[in-house]
């Protein structure tokens, strides 16, 4: 159990996802959310990872890694140009208060 | 226990600890600087995967840039002057219950699922071997992640300056 093998790279990431997962759903501010996010999408990385190195897929799961981080770089832009926005028309981005679709 | 698995548990540590500190701080600021630590421990976790290039990109890409650009939103979004930022909270003890559930669920299947093991010959380095996988079997994904970076930056920079016109 001490030897080191996929399973202890998988719990890490399983636990990096619930830890991703419960700063989204319970964070009132919107960064917060976003690190959230952030959190999730390594874990699924280091599962793309480690499923390169102990299944026989060659290099494929590291490239998917790197598109990975591209998107979540696009992702992280674009979402803080839309926070940003809010910002100005609301004054604050508590993602729970801004609720005007609703009405 | 080899020396690999000495380092392998010191990453591990240091990776979910401050990610715990991320999601449990409510100054945004010092989650902030945790999530510095979890990038850096991730970075090790894929050294130690033999995944030497995608280790670079992420202390690059994600404690160089996004890391940078959360900061940038954290103080664009709040009055300069407060000393504390604080963020608030919702439905903290059903979320940490249905996430323990969901916690002890997957790490479960985890560790009972037989996972067929086949090592690879993962090469020392793995850039050139990425960078030929680029161009020849992931051609089409790289062009289109090329193209949607572009919109994207064209994108990010139209919305953060519509007051402009």
């Amino acid at each position: 159990m001490l030897q080191v093998g996929l399973t202890h790279f998988l719990i890490i990431s399983a636990v990096l996802f619930s830890l991703g997962i419960y700063g989204i759903v319970t964070r009132k501010n919107a960064v917060m959310v976003l690190m959230g996010i952030e959190l999730v999408l390594n874990a699924a990385n280091i599962n793309f990872v480690a499923f390169s190195k102990f299944g026989n897929f060659g290099l494929g799961g590291q490239v998917i890694a790197l598109f990975v981080i591209v998107l979540a770089a696009a992702e992280a832009a674009i979402a803080l140009a839309i926070v940003l926005n809010i910002y100005k028309t609301f004054s604050n981005v508590n993602v729970d208060e801004i609720d005007h679709l609703k009405e | 226990m080899t020396f690999y698995d000495i380092i392998f548990y010191l990453f591990a540590a240091i990776t979910l600890i401050s990610a715990l500190f991320v999601v449990s701080t409510r100054n945004i600021v010092y989650s902030a600087f945790y999530l510095l630590f979890t990038f850096f421990g991730v970075a090790g976790i894929y050294v130690l995967l033999g995944a030497d290039f995608i280790a670079v990109v992420q202390i690059m890409v994600y404690v160089g840039g996004i890391l940078i650009l959360l900061l940038f939103g954290v103080m664009l979004t709040n009055k300069i002057t407060n000393v504390e930022i604080r963020t608030g909270t919702v439905q903290l003890l059903p979320a940490a219950i249905g996430i323990g559930i969901f916690m002890g669920a997957v790490v479960a299947v985890m560790i009972w699922t037989e996972w067929k093991l086949e090592p690879a010959q993962i090469p020392l380095t793995t850039t050139k071997d990425i960078g030929h996988l680029l161009i020849t079997d992931y051609v089409l994904i790289f062009e289109l992640l090329g193209i949607l970076l572009l919109i994207a930056l064209i994108g990010a920079a139209s919305i953060a300056r519509r007051d402009q016109e």
